[in-house]
């Protein structure tokens, strides 16, 4: 018998109850449908994570402690082979007001203009205060989206006057949209000049944090490092007597990403024993067809099937069950992973779907043996025996 | 003329110890080509027993049965179902036809499990199935068709793979007289061509037609 024929006459045992076969491929279908869905579902809040990360920049620093003007531009141009930038600020919370309306807690920024050119802090519209802004302690600012349309709800706030702690100043430009997975809404800020921002609110001299920007996303433990040695040496500290803190966001998000990582595991996990009981489902009814089979099973071997014959057959009917269920399966979860489900857009994981075929039709053949077992070793006067 | 099978001293036991039942209890017998026998006995005699052993669908508890220079004892499994497949052509009381498979598919069925290529496979079917008058009847379901019909059907089944000996088990028992007669009249037809044909049936107008009749009666064949 060839393949083609054994499929053909698998084909038509399938198709000889039809009800039954599709309620035995729908357990087979749901099974591989939960677990490329699940998988691209957990995958898909792994990579909201890792987005995440690649929007903050993965080759960022932040240094928080207390430091002076000179202590920062002296990292800045100690010529560290790792670094890239270092940009001082400076933060404090106050009152912001246009002539409309105010908002009060508004988190004020005091940079240098390199600010604008670390992680995603970017002009959406306008321009960046200037370093000759830094120089004149200009008092212009860059506001964030939110704050923008909050103070200015009917027009542009660009060129616009609002006052902070009644202070006049110009917005000059407005930060593109920001993602906020770092807590506070990072579309809701002031930045303005370190200098301004310094003379007239935090105290001059004194720098909260430095962002440090490395040469490249490798480089960013390597700079943590040089960065350490340089600032012990300005403020005469060692590792244990330091009392600033180094911190690296990208390594705290991808903790994030491995718990998401193995979210997903769970969750392929669960699918998995639904495929289980999916397969189950295949064996239970290959024995009932066997068992109603047993007459037929009888006259092939009377015409001379072989053993091999008729586990064959019962075998490719088995796998060909597990196959069309795993291929509906496979277009089910295709068709799911277009929506969102709870929030996360699933993203279907390349390998989830050969994982999945090949384990539905590997269920169908290990759950068929048994019963193609019985039916090949049945003695065909028994079997023709029977009813 | 050769020897299509032998049969010595064949014992055919069921069960051990006080629970054993000796269905054959020693029967010799040789079948030579183109004969017609009719093997006669009432139910309880051993005569199903007998067909199961020619048939090679059981193996004999002791003595040698040989099948077309074949020890059949000796073979195995695999063996088996080739003798089955090219050398036995079965017909039985009900037909047995797969009922989910037309005429024609049903009289391919053996030359699919004896390798044949599925051109020259439906050609042999068609040739089969004109010589017992049903060409017209090939697309048809097994249950589409009278009794008489399917069983000419499983007639032309028997004979697709031109084998050594026809073995028939009561071809006529669920039959009436008129599908009888024309059975009947075709195992004549396939007398006359020279067939080797072995009948079980208790139907005296049956066993008529055959050139010899042997009666089984407690396991052994009677005088």
């Amino acid at each position: 018998m060839s393949l083609f024929e054994i499929l053909r006459s698998a084909l038509a045992g399938v198709t000889a109850n039809k009800l039954r076969s599709v309620l035995t491929l729908l357990g087979v279908l749901i099974g591989v449908a939960a677990v490329i869905l699940l998988l691209a579902v957990g995958n898909g809040s792994a990579q909201t994570v890792k987005d995440a990360i690649s929007s903050l920049g993965t080759n960022t620093l932040t240094v928080r402690g207390t430091f002076t003007n000179d202590q920062a531009t002296a990292l800045r141009e100690a010529g560290l082979g790792h670094v890239d930038t270092v940009v001082p600020q400076v933060s404090t919370s106050l009152t912001v007001a246009s002539p409309d309306t105010s908002e009060d807690s508004v988190s004020i920024i005091g940079t240098t203009a390199d600010y604008f050119e670390t992680g995603t802090n970017t002009i959406g519209s306008g321009d960046a205060f200037t370093d000759a802004d830094i120089t004149t302690s200009s008092k212009v600012v860059v506001i964030g989206q939110t704050l923008a349309t909050t103070l200015f709800p009917t027009g542009s706030a660009l060129g616009e006057s609002i006052s902070i702690d009644g202070n006049a100043y110009t917005v000059v430009g407005i930060l593109s949209s920001q993602s906020s997975t770092t807590g506070s809404d990072a579309n809701s800020v002031v930045i303005a000049p370190i200098t301004r921002v310094q003379r007239s609110f935090t105290g001059f001299d004194a720098v909260s944090t430095l962002t440090i920007e490395a040469t490249s996303s490798e480089d960013v433990s390597a700079a943590e490092a040089e960065v350490g040695i340089v600032l012990n040496q300005l403020q005469g500290t060692t590792d244990d007597t330091a009392t600033y803190t180094i911190t690296n966001q990208s390594s705290l998000l991808e903790t994030q990403a491995e718990s998401a990582e193995s979210f997903t595991v769970l969750l392929g996990v669960v699918a998995a024993i639904s495929l289980l009981v999916g397969g189950i489902g295949v064996t239970n009814v290959m024995l009932v067809t066997v068992t109603e089979r047993t007459r037929e099973i009888g006259i092939r071997k009377a015409l001379g099937a072989t053993r091999g014959a008729i586990l064959g057959q019962f075998l490719a009917e088995a796998a060909t069950l597990t196959l069309v269920g795993g291929i509906l399966g496979v277009a089910v979860a295709l068709i799911g992973a277009q929506y969102e489900i709870y929030g996360t857009q699933p993203v279907v994981l390349d390998y989830s779907i050969p994982l999945a075929l090949g384990v539905s039709v590997a269920i169908g053949v290990f759950f068929g043996v048994y019963p193609a077992a019985r039916a090949a070793n049945m003695r065909p006067i028994q079997a023709l025996r029977s009813i | 003329m050769s020897t299509v099978l032998s049969l010595s001293d064949i014992q055919q036991v069921y069960g051990t110890g006080d629970a054993a039942v000796h269905a054959l209890r020693g029967i010799n017998l040789t079948v030579e080509q183109g004969d017609y026998l009719a093997i006669m006995g009432p139910s309880g005699s051993g005569k199903s027993t007998l067909m199961n052993l020619l048939g090679c669908l059981d193996i004999a508890s002791d003595g040698i049965y040989e099948l077309a220079g074949h020890n059949v004892a000796e073979l195995s499994e695999r063996e088996l179902a080739r003798v089955r497949n090219e050398e036995i052509g079965f017909i039985f009381q009900s037909f047995n036809l797969v009922s989910r498979m037309t005429a024609q598919a049903n009289v391919e069925l053996p030359l699919v499990y004896g390798g044949v290529r599925k051109k020259e496979r439906a050609e042999r079917a068609r040739a089969a199935l004109a010589m017992v008058g049903l060409s017209d009847r090939g697309g048809h379901q097994p249950q589409q068709l009278s009794g008489g019909q399917q069983q000419r059907v499983a007639i032309a089944r028997a004979l697709v793979t031109n084998p050594t000996l026809l073995l028939a088990d009561e071809p006529t028992g669920n039959l009436d007289s008129t599908s009888t007669e024309e059975i009947l009249g075709l195992f004549d037809q396939l007398r006359d061509e020279g067939r080797t044909i072995v009948i079980i049936t208790h139907e005296d107008e049956v066993a008529a037609r055959a050139k010899r009749v042997i009666h089984v009666r407690d396991g052994l064949i009677a005088a």
